[in-house]
Order: structure tokens, then C-alpha cells, then sequence
């Protein structure tokens, strides 16, 4: 088990969940959109430049800003 | 008493298509006392009764984090009980994430009958949902709906009475994703199905290379189809009806009127070589009505439809999640784009559309830059006819110029100004396909709404400039702006008329600089020019209510400084 940010995952690479940024109202933005601890996700793909991570989430695909994505802390099996 | 139906529902879940379906065409789009937040109003008939439905904008919980969600929420909560049912609206591909919504609602204690829509997609992509287990395990009504076929929607109405509160204990956020983990675990059945064409898209649009890919075709299909679709109505509809039926009808007010007379001059404008020209004559009912109907409204009509074309398939997020990383150095986040994209058809709706944005650096930002570096349709339909005319290289220049222009400011202003970039949160919906009925109806919205802020607007322009020809009030206004104008972006002193005018009307701007017989460097410049400088009138009171005074007056003399900038090192560094 090893503790990485979204930005760090690879491609097609799973998680869980195991960290959330800080601000009640962006957790709970996060939540709603079923972004908990816990939860599975895999990496789809990254834009460069600094650009926003994209994940699967259940059957959702959503979007995250650089910044933000690099807060997002997941699981992973080594 | 049923009085009212709320619909609610994450984005892109196909609410809209429901709501037509329930209302059919009397719709009124009302903003909601103290927001700025439009809410679609329809009524649907039930026997003798209208029951009002109300639209409600896209929401994943009950915890607003928008201005529109905060209205949505309100209206909610602000209602008496008995009076109104909540239809929530579901997306069953998807029903999952949907789920934290609906059972929000129903804890809320809220009389809720869940539409469980877009069943037939969720059939292709091997989604299969035992409704009834569902609407026991949940407690209230769910119904199968296909909107965009109208299947299920009787049967939804028939259930309204159906809808009570349910008793159900509130859980924390935790709690609620265990619990749909377990109904999901009950009713949702997955079988494994090939990738289907669309889902094979989906994934490509996802990634940075043939995301990228695809979006610059789209841009240019999209783009080209824009020009095709507007060149033909202008040949085909509104060129026949100006020169074969309107033509005739002028030359015998012409004649009646006499051509030396004040209000000929005021209607109809000068005569070239004796006879009406459309786009010179300067008259009320001839080159106003022509500028408005026959050379800009082709086009508005062209791009709305084809932006809302995109927007109802699902590539605008696509886009945004793409240009993220531009748009963050700019001071703004991917979903800025939209309002680009808006305001390339008009400014008014695009400044408009900064109200999504969340802080007011970001509005501030994106509504200059709108301004700036954003050419509306009318402008650039104008620009097409004016430098097309010499080569597609100058009309690429252009937009280079503005691209860059619009660049560099954003970078400068992101850097001036204190407060930092936000970051990009966004669901990627699956490619849906359009309803027709829908984008017919925006379209019509958004055309009607244009009209209504161009026409008064285009009239007072051509009246004004009428009027300063007819005293030849111009010369000495030129005068005024003379050094300027000559010395600093070498241009003749005359083309300082039509850059005024440019404050009126863009497209009547650069109708008035055809007859100066200028250089093709000097078009160009002229071109940048009115794009570059202060927008029309009915985008300067967009902004002045938008932005306040005192950013209104501080993005006024950014524009100031930028036409200033852009004019003098385009003449200095363009070759004659």
C-alpha cells in the first residue's frame, strides 16, 4: 500500500480514496459527486501543462483542475 | 391541491427534455427575485387545471455550492408542502451517482416521484434496473421514462398522486454512499457489452491526443458549417426577399418622396449612380434593415444553431477539460470557454454567461477579454466580406491577432491582479443525442433575444450617422481624432467615423469603411481595430450592470490601452 495524489497516478491505474483537500464546501461538492473516502477510481488520462486529471468514478467520468487533483490522495497496491 | 411541480436533477440527465415534454410551447424563462438565475416556467394541463412546472437548474445535492443551486434549493424549501410534488429526474446509465440526490430528497421529507430517464440508452450500454425492487427499497414512484421518444411520461403523470413524504432517518454523507452501494447491489444489473462506436468516442475525447484531435475537427467542421449554413440563407433566403420583393416597394417611396427631400435622405439615404445600394445608402429602411436581417442575422442564426448542437451532444465539457490548462494561466478554469464560445456569436449573451463563474476576479477577466479579443459573429461576418474579399490569409490574421491579443492580456491581468486561479471540477457526461424539439426552441430563445437588444441599437446607429452625413458634421469630428488615427495607426482621418461608429454597431463600422478606398494593410489594421476597441453600445450596458462602476470604468481603460497598444505596433510592424 502506498499513498500517492491523483496527479501521480498512472493511466489506468486504480485507488482508493484515502484523502480528501481541505474547505467544507469543496468536500461536500467532492462527495456529492461521490468522491469519498474509500472509494475506487481509476485514472483515465492527464493533460499536460499543468492541465486537469480526468477518473472514473463508478460510472462517471469527471474532471479535476491540476491543483485541486494533486490534493486528492489515493491508495494504491504496490 | 397540486399546484406545483418542481423538476430537479443532476446536469445532463435530459431534465429539459422531460420538461417540454410535460409543458409543451407556452414556456416562460423568469429570473427569480434577487439572482440573476433564469428558471424555465411551463404549465402542464391536467383536466380542467394548469399545474405550473418549474424547471429547476442541474444539481447533484441538496447542498448548494452555486448560485443556482443555492435558487433551486430555496424554491424547494420555500413552498408549502401540500401544494407541490418533486419530480427528480434520473439518469438510469448512471443511476449510482444519481441515487445521492434522490434519497437527499427524500430524506428532506419531500412528496418525490423519480423519473428514471434515458432507459432505452441504458439498455444499449447493458445497464439493466429491477424498477420495482427500486421503488420499494426507495419508497416513492419510479417510473421508466424515455423522453426524448416520450415513452413513460403518462405513465409519470399518472403516479403524481402517488407521491407522499417517507419517513427515513438523515445520514451523514458516509452513511449515504454505503446505503446506495447496497440498493445498487440489489437492482442494478451489468451485463458486459462490446464498446459501442459512441463509447469508443467518449474515451478518445478523454485523453490529451485524440481529444485534442478531435476537437480541433469538430472546431473546424463546426467553423465551416457555420459559414455554409449562414452563406446559404443569405443567398437563398434573405438576399431574394431584400432585392425581389423589398427593392421594388423602396423605389416607389423613392420616387414618391422625391430623392432631394430631409426624409428621403432619413429613409431611404443616398442614392449611387441613381439607384439603392444596400449596404451605402445609410438609410433608415435600407441600410439598416439590410445590415440587421440579410448580412448579420444569417449568421447568428447559423452559429446558435450549431452551438446548441454541441452543447446537447456533450463536447462543451470536453473542451473545457481540454483548454483547462491555457485557461488557468489566464486567471480563469476550462468551463471559461463557454462564455468564449458565446460571446463569438455575441458578446451580450457570452458577458452574460460569466455569471457561472464563481468569484469576481474570474468575471472581471473573462468579461474583458470577452470584450477584447471575442469578435461577434456580426463583426466577423463582416470581416469575412470585407478581407475575404483579398485572401482567407488576411481573415486568418485576424484571428491571430485577436487569439494573441486575447493571450497576452489574460496572462498580464492574471499577473496584476491579486486572488488566485480556480480549479476545474466537472463531470464528463456521455455523448447524448439531441432532442430536436429542444434545440429548435433555444434557438428561437436565443434569436429573439438577439433582435431584441440589435434592432434598436443597428436604428439608432444608421439614424446617427444619417443625420452627421446629412449636416456633414463628419469632417470636424475626424478632425478631432485626426492625429490619433493618422499618426498612430495609419489610417485616414475619415475611418475615425466608422470607429466610432463601432460603438454602436461593429457590422454598420465596417460598412462604413467600404467606401473609403483603403490600403489592404490598412483594412486590416481597421478590422483589428473594431474588434479590439470598446464594444458595442449593448455590450458596454452588459457590462456597466455586470461588473459594477468601478471594474466597468477599469476594463474600459484596459480597452483603451489595448486598442492603442495592438493599433501602433500593428503599423509599425505590418509591411505596407
Amino acid at each position: 500500500m502506498k499513498k500517492i495524489n491523483l496527479v501521480q497516478m498512472k493511466e489506468k491505474q486504480k485507488g482508493r480514496i484515502a484523502g480528501l483537500p481541505e474547505g467544507n464546501a469543496l468536500r461536500n461538492k467532492l462527495m456529492s459527486l461521490g468522491i469519498y473516502p474509500g472509494r475506487e477510481v481509476t485514472k483515465i488520462s492527464h493533460i499536460g501543462l499543468r492541465g486537469p486529471a480526468a477518473i472514473k468514478v463508478g460510472r462517471s467520468v469527471l474532471v479535476i483542475g491540476h491543483g485541486m487533483a494533486s490534493k486528492v490522495i489515493v491508495e494504491i497496491q504496490c | 391541491m397540486l399546484r406545483k411541480i418542481f423538476l430537479i436533477g443532476n446536469p445532463n440527465v435530459g431534465k429539459s427534455v422531460v420538461f417540454s415534454r410535460l409543458t409543451g410551447v407556452r414556456v416562460i424563462s423568469s429570473n427569480y427575485a434577487g439572482t440573476t438565475v433564469d428558471i424555465m416556467k411551463g404549465f402542464l394541463k391536467s383536466g380542467e387545471e394548469e399545474i405550473e412546472v418549474i424547471d429547476l437548474p442541474g444539481t447533484y445535492s441538496i447542498e448548494p455550492s452555486s448560485k443556482a443551486e443555492e435558487v433551486a434549493v430555496s424554491l424547494l424549501k420555500g413552498s408549502p408542502r401540500d401544494e407541490f410534488i418533486v419530480i427528480n429526474i434520473v439518469d438510469s446509465t448512471n443511476l449510482e451517482r444519481n441515487l445521492f440526490l434522490t434519497l437527499q430528497l427524500i430524506e428532506e421529507g419531500l412528496p418525490v416521484v423519480v423519473s428514471l430517464n434515458m432507459c432505452d440508452d441504458a439498455e444499449h450500454r447493458g445497464v439493466n434496473i429491477d424498477i420495482e425492487k427500486l421503488e420499494q427499497l426507495l419508497g416513492v414512484p419510479v417510473v421508466a421514462t424515455c423522453a426524448i421518444t416520450g415513452f413513460g411520461i403518462k405513465m409519470l403523470i399518472d403516479r403524481f398522486k402517488e407521491a407522499k413524504p417517507v419517513a427515513r432517518n438523515k445520514l451523514t454523507h458516509r452513511e449515504l454512499w454505503q446505503e446506495i452501494g447496497d440498493v445498487i447491489e440489489q437492482v442494478q444489473q451489468l451485463t458486459h457489452r462490446h464498446h459501442t462506436l459512441r463509447e469508443l468516442l467518449e474515451d478518445a475525447s478523454v485523453r490529451p491526443f485524440s481529444g485534442m484531435l478531435m476537437a480541433i475537427g469538430v472546431a473546424f467542421v463546426s467553423f465551416q458549417a457555420v459559414r455554409f449554413i449562414g452563406e446559404w440563407l443569405i443567398d437563398n433566403v434573405s438576399n431574394p426577399v431584400f432585392f425581389k420583393f423589398y427593392e421594388p416597394l423602396l423605389w416607389k417611396l423613392s420616387r414618391y418622396l422625391g430623392e432631394e427631400s430631409f426624409i428621403h435622405h432619413l429613409l431611404i439615404g443616398d442614392l449611387l449612380d441613381g439607384k439603392i445600394d444596400f449596404q451605402q445608402s445609410l438609410g433608415l429602411l435600407t441600410t439598416a434593415p439590410y445590415i440587421e436581417f440579410a448580412m448579420v442575422l444569417p449568421y447568428i442564426v447559423s452559429f446558435y444553431l450549431i452551438l446548441g448542437l454541441l452543447e446537447d451532444i456533450g463536447i462543451l465539457p470536453r473542451l473545457a477539460m481540454l483548454m483547462d490548462n491555457i485557461l488557468h494561466r489566464l486567471g480563469l478554469h476550462g468551463f471559461a470557454i463557454i462564455p468564449v464560445l458565446l460571446g463569438l456569436g455575441c458578446n451580450v449573451p457570452g458577458i452574460l454567461a460569466t455569471r457561472n463563474l464563481e468569484s469576481r476576479r474570474e468575471r472581471f477577466i473573462a468579461a474583458t477579454l470577452i470584450s477584447i479579443g471575442v469578435p461577434c459573429a456580426a463583426l466577423q461576418a463582416m470581416i469575412f466580406g470585407l478581407l475575404g474579399k483579398f485572401s482567407g490569409f488576411y481573415v486568418t490574421g485576424v484571428y491571430l491577432v485577436l487569439f494573441l491579443v486575447w493571450l497576452v492580456l489574460g496572462v498580464l491581468l492574471n499577473r496584476v491582479l491579486k486572488g488566485v486561479s480556480p480549479e476545474l471540477l466537472v463531470e464528463i457526461p456521455p455523448y447524448r443525442i439531441p432532442s430536436f424539439a429542444i434545440l429548435w426552441h433555444k434557438l428561437f430563445l436565443r434569436i429573439k433575444g438577439f433582435l431584441i437588444e440589435a434592432i434598436p441599437v443597428v436604428m439608432l446607429g444608421v439614424l446617427i450617422v444619417n443625420i452627421l452625413l446629412y449636416f456633414r458634421s463628419f469632417e470636424q469630428l475626424s478632425l478631432i481624432f485626426a492625429p490619433v488615427v493618422k499618426g498612430i495607426f495609419g489610417l485616414p482621418k475619415e475611418s475615425a467615423i466608422a470607429l466610432i461608429m463601432g460603438f454602436f454597431r461593429k457590422d454598420v463600422a465596417v460598412g462604413m469603411l467600404m467606401p473609403l478606398g483603403l490600403s489592404i494593410k490598412q483594412l486590416f489594421i481597421a478590422c483589428v481595430l473594431l474588434a479590439v476597441s470598446f464594444p458595442c453600445v449593448a455590450t458596454f450596458v452588459i457590462m456597466f450592470r455586470e461588473l459594477g462602476w468601478k471594474d466597468f470604468l477599469r476594463s474600459c481603460a484596459i480597452m483603451l490601452m489595448a486598442m492603442l497598444a495592438v493599433g501602433a505596433s500593428l503599423n509599425f510592424v505590418l509591411p505596407h
